[in-house]
C-alpha cells in the first residue's frame, strides 16, 4: 500500500510553503534519512527527509510550486515488494491539491483581514506608491536603514547573525554590517540585556533582540530597573537609548511558557516607551522611530504576523510618530480598540458587523505607552460605545486600563459599559481545541460589539 | 612597599595571582606595590581622608534625619577606590559600581557638595535630588553609577566595556561589586561574554567580608573570590585592599593586561567595612573586637600615614591636610542642609528624554 508523503509543517506557525526542489524522481529507491526535497518556508529552506523505506511511486506536486498547504500529499512511496510503477488508478492518486485540514493543523489565531474601508494613515500623502512587504521584511528594513545612517546602532541577541535570526527578522544584516554590528550572544538574556543597557549608557544605540519576550522575563530587571529608571534617577543626566524587541504574545501550540502577552507589564512602567505594531508599515515606521528615540523602547512584535504581507508606502525614510493611534476603519456605532494581532480580528469583526448594519470604528493603538487616549476618547465621543480587543489576559490589561480611561475621562459619552474581549484567564493550553477556546477570536469580538450596541 | 606592622588576616599581606592552570595560558604579571612620590602619597591621603570624613558626616546627618532611606557608608574601604581609580585615565576610562558609591565618586574628584546635597535630597544634588545615595551618576566624569540592584552594575559595566571596544576609543571599564554580588548569576553571564569578546574591563570584587550580615564563608562555596573567573579563563588577583599602594600596583598590572587587548581581568580586593551594611544595620553578626582589631591593625589611612612619615612628610603637614578636609566636609554638609529641596514640578521631569 502506498505511503502518502504530506507537506510537512516545519515550524509551529507554518501554514504553507514552496516546494523548491525534488532531490528524487519517480522510481528512485529511498530509505529512511534520505533527503527527498527542499521546502522553503517564509523563514528558511528546509530539507525534507524520508522516514520510510520504499520506492518513489508518484510525485504529485512539481518542484517550484508555491503556497503548498501543510498536509497536502506531495508524493507517494510504495513499500517493499510493491509495484514501483506509478499506479494508474485514480483512487491511488487522489492528488489533493487542497488538503482536508487535518485536526492537528493549528487554526491561525486570526484570518487575514479584509482591508476594506481602511482610513489612510495621515502621514502618508495620497497618491504615494505602495509596495507589498511582510512584517518580517519591514522590521529588517527598518533596522538596516537606521544602521546605515548611524554607526552607533548595533543588533545583538541569540541567533541574530549567522543563523539570520531565529524568526529570520535579522536576515541579511550580518552580510551587510558584519560581526562588529550584528552580534550573536550566548543564551544569556539577563547578561546581554544588561550589557545592552550599559552600552546605551556608554553612548551606543543597541537593538537587543529577544528570541521571544517570554525569555525577557530573565532580563526584566535590566529593562525596568536599569533602562527605564536611569534618566529619572540621574536627574536627566544619563540616558539609556535602547530598543528591546522580539515576538510577544501567543504563537501557535507552543504551550503556556512560550505564549504570553507582556504588553500590560511593560506599559505600566514610567520611563519606558512600549510599541506593539500590527501591520508592516507600522512595524517599519515605528521601529525606525524607536531606534531613533533617546528613550528606552520595548518593541513587541508578533510571530503570527511576521509572515503576513501588507501595503507599505514606497518612500525613503518612512518614520512614524510614537504615541499616535491610527484609525483603521471609520465607523459611527461602536469603537473597537486593539493593538498587534488583535487589530486583524477587530477589522474582520467590523466587516461582519457592517453586514448586520453596525458600523464599527477600529482603532489600532500602535503605541501602548504613552497611550493615545485622545484618539480613543474622540472616537468614544462619536460612537458612545467601546470594546477593547486584546490577545492577552483580561486582568490588569491594556483593556482594563482603557476601560478606566473611558470611565475617568469619557464617562458622559458612554451609553454602555466598556467590554474587554481578551484571552481566557488561564495559562495557554497546548491541546488544539483548548488553545482555540482560550484565545480571543472574531466571533467573540462580534458578540461583544453587539452586546454594547444592545443588539446581542 | 611600605609595610604595616602586624597586619591581621582580614587583609592579606601580599597580592597573589591565579595559580597558572595546567596550560601554557598567559597570565598577567605579578603586581608590585606602587612607588608613590611624596606628592602622590599626599594626594592619596587627601582623597582617602575626604571619603572617611565625608562618610562620617553622612552618618551624622543620617542620624539627624537629614538623609533618608538606605545609606551605605564606605568607611574602611577607602584605599580600594582611591588606589584603583588613581590608575585610570579619566578622559577615556569608565567606572561603575553598586549602591555603596559615595567613595568612588569622591575618588573621582566629584564635588562633595553635590554628592552630600544628593544624600539630603536637594535640588542641587548631582541627580537633582531624585536619585539619592544609591543612584548617583556623573557622565562628565565617566562615572556611570550608582546602581541599587546587587550585581546589575556588572552586566552594565560589561556594556560600557563593549562600547569602548566598539568605538575603539582605548578606554577600559572598571566594574566594582561586592562579595555578595559575586554570587549573582548575571556576574557569570557577564564574565562569559567579556572573555568571549575580549572586552576591556576590570572586574573588581570589593570583598569586605560580609554580604549584609552573611559572611563570605557562609555564602560562597569558593571563598577565594579571585578564582571565580577561572572557568571563564579570566585571570584573577587577590590584593590587599587596605594598602593603597598595593591596590594601585595591582591596578597597573591589570590595566596593562586589559589595554593590551587580552580581555578582562578580575581583582579581589580584601577589605573591611567598619560600619554596618547600611545605616540601619546594627551589625550583630560580628564582634566589636573583630572590627576594632581591623581598625587598630589594618586601617588603610593609618597605614598610609606611616608611609608618608617614612617618606619625610611632616606630621604638621598631615595635620594641615586633616584640617583642610574637615573644612571641605563641613562646607559640603552646610551646603547640603541649606540647599532647597527640588521644586515640586521636578516630580514630572526626566521621566522620558523626548516628548511624544
Amino acid at each position: 500500500m502506498a505511503i502518502e508523503l504530506k507537506m510537512p509543517a516545519l515550524s509551529p506557525t507554518m501554514e504553507e510553503g514552496t516546494l523548491a526542489k525534488w532531490l528524487v524522481k519517480e522510481g528512485d529507491a529511498v530509505k529512511s534519512g534520505d533527503i527527498l526535497a527542499e521546502i522553503e518556508t517564509d523563514k528558511a529552506t528546509m530539507e525534507f527527509e524520508a522516514i520510510d523505506e520504499g520506492t518513489i511511486a508518484q510525485i504529485l506536486v512539481p518542484e517550484g510550486t508555491d503556497n503548498v498547504k501543510v498536509g497536502t500529499v506531495i508524493a507517494t512511496i510504495s513499500g517493499e515488494g510493491e509495484e514501483a510503477a506509478p499506479a494508474p488508478a485514480p483512487a491511488a492518486a487522489p492528488a489533493p491539491t487542497e488538503a482536508p485540514a487535518p485536526a492537528a493543523t493549528p487554526a491561525p489565531a486570526a484570518e487575514k483581514p479584509a482591508p476594506a474601508m481602511r482610513a489612510a494613515d495621515p502621514s502618508i500623502p495620497t497618491g504615494t506608491a505602495m509596495v507589498k512587504l511582510t512584517v518580517r521584511e519591514a522590521l529588517r528594513d527598518a533596522m538596516a536603514e537606521e544602521m546605515r545612517a548611524d554607526d552607533r546602532i548595533f543588533v545583538m541577541g541569540e541567533e541574530v547573525a549567522e543563523y539570520q535570526g531565529a524568526y529570520k527578522v535579522t536576515q541579511g544584516l550580518l552580510d551587510e554590517f558584519g560581526p562588529r554590528r550584528v552580534i550573536d550572544t550566548p543564551i544569556t538574556e539577563y547578561g546581554f540585556a544588561g550589557l545592552g543597557a550599559g552600552a546605551a549608557m556608554g553612548g551606543l544605540k543597541p537593538v537587543i533582540e529577544f528570541m521571544t519576550f517570554n525569555f525577557a522575563m530573565q532580563a526584566i530587571d535590566h529593562i525596568i530597573n536599569s533602562a527605564a529608571k536611569t534618566n529619572y534617577m540621574s536627574g536627566g543626566q544619563m540616558r539609556c537609548p535602547i530598543v528591546f524587541r522580539g515576538p510577544n504574545g501567543a504563537a501557535s501550540r507552543v504551550g503556556a511558557q512560550h505564549s504570553q502577552n507582556y504588553a500590560p507589564w511593560y506599559a505600566s512602567v514610567p520611563g519606558l516607551i512600549v510599541i506593539s505594531p500590527y501591520d508592516a508599515a507600522d512595524a517599519k515606521g515605528l521601529l525606525k522611530a524607536a531606534i531613533r528615540s533617546e528613550d528606552p523602547v520595548v518593541f513587541l512584535e508578533n510571530e503570527l504576523l511576521y509572515g503576513r504581507s501588507f501595503e507599505l508606502p514606497d518612500v525613503e525614510d518612512y518614520v512614524l510618530p510614537i504615541g499616535k493611534a491610527r484609525i483603521m476603519r471609520a465607523g459611527t456605532d461602536v469603537t473597537i480598540v486593539s493593538y498587534s494581532i488583535g487589530v486583524g480580528l477587530a477589522l474582520e469583526a467590523a466587516d461582519a458587523l457592517a453586514g448586520e448594519g453596525i458600523e464599527a470604528e477600529v482603532i489600532d493603538l500602535r503605541t501602548l505607552r504613552p497611550l493615545d487616549t485622545e484618539t480613543v476618547l474622540a472616537s468614544l465621543k462619536k460612537t458612545n460605545r467601546m470594546i477593547v480587543v486584546e490577545e492577552g489576559w483580561p486582568t490588569c490589561s491594556i483593556a482594563s486600563e482603557l476601560a478606566m480611561v473611558a470611565m475617568e475621562q469619557g464617562f458622559d459619552d458612554l451609553d454602555a459599559p466598556v467590554l474587554r474581549v481578551t484571552d481566557e484567564d488561564v495559562p495557554l493550553p497546548y491541546a488544539a481545541n483548548l488553545e482555540k477556546a482560550a484565545l480571543v477570536d472574531v466571533p467573540r469580538v462580534i458578540a461583544a460589539a453587539k452586546t454594547v450596541c444592545n443588539r446581542g | 612597599m611600605a609595610k604595616a606592622p602586624a597586619r591581621k588576616t582580614a587583609a592579606p599581606k601580599k597580592t597573589a595571582s591565579t595559580p597558572a592552570a595546567a596550560s601554557n595560558r598567559e597570565t598577567p604579571r605579578e603586581p608590585v606595590p606602587y612607588a608613590a612620590t611624596p606628592e602622590e602619597l599626599e594626594k592619596f591621603y587627601r582623597e582617602m581622608l575626604l571619603i572617611r570624613r565625608f562618610e562620617e558626616k553622612a552618618g551624622q546627618l543620617y542620624g539627624l534625619g537629614l538623609i533618608g532611606g538606605f545609606c551605605h557608608l564606605y568607611i574602611g574601604q577607602e584605599a580600594v577606590a582611591v588606589g584603583l581609580q588613581s590608575a585610570l585615565d579619566g578622559d577615556k576610562d569608565s567606572v561603575i559600581t553598586g549602591y555603596r558609591d559615595h567613595g568612588h565618586m569622591l575618588a573621582y574628584g566629584i564635588d562633595p557638595k553635590v554628592i552630600m546635597a544628593e544624600l539630603t535630597g536637594r535640588a542641587a544634588g548631582i541627580s537633582k535630588g531624585k536619585g539619592g545615595s544609591m543612584h548617583m551618576f556623573s557622565v562628565e566624569h565617566k562615572f556611570y553609577g550608582g546602581h541599587g540592584i546587587v550585581g546589575a552594575q556588572v552586566a552594565l559595566g560589561t556594556g560600557l566595556a563593549f562600547a569602548h571596544k566598539y568605538r575603539g576609543d582605548g578606554g577600559v571599564a572598571m566594574a566594582y561589586f561586592g562579595d555578595g554580588a559575586a554570587n549573582q548569576g548575571q556576574v557569570y553571564e557577564s564574565f562569559n561574554m567579556a572573555e568571549l569578546w575580549k572586552l576591556p574591563i576590570i572586574f573588581v570584587i570589593e570583598n569586605n567580608q560580609y554580604a549584609m550580615g552573611t559572611s563570605v564563608n557562609r555564602s560562597s562555596a569558593e571563598d577565594q573570590l579571585y578564582r571565580r573567573g577561572e572557568s571563564f579563563r579570566i585571570p584573577g588577583m587577590q590584593v590587599d585592599g587596605m594598602d593603597v599602594l598595593a591596590v594601585r600596583g595591582a591596578a597597573e598590572a591589570a590595566l596593562e593586561w586589559v589595554r593590551a587587548g587580552k580581555g578582562p581581568i578580575l581583582l579581589e580586593l580584601k577589605t573591611y567595612r567598619y560600619r554596618g551594611h547600611s545605616m540601619s544595620d546594627p551589625a550583630k553578626y560580628r564582634s566589636r573586637e573583630e572590627v576594632q582589631a581591623v581598625r587598630d591593625k589594618s586601617d588603610a589611612i593609618e597605614h598610609l600615614k606611616k608611609a608618608m612619615i617614612d617618606a619625610g612628610i611632616g606630621e604638621d603637614r598631615i595635620k594641615d591636610i586633616d584640617k583642610e578636609i574637615r573644612a571641605v566636609v563641613a562646607e559640603s554638609a552646610d551646603f547640603a542642609e541649606s540647599a532647597p529641596e527640588p521644586d515640586p514640578s521636578e516630580l514630572y521631569t526626566d521621566v522620558l528624554v523626548e516628548q511624544y
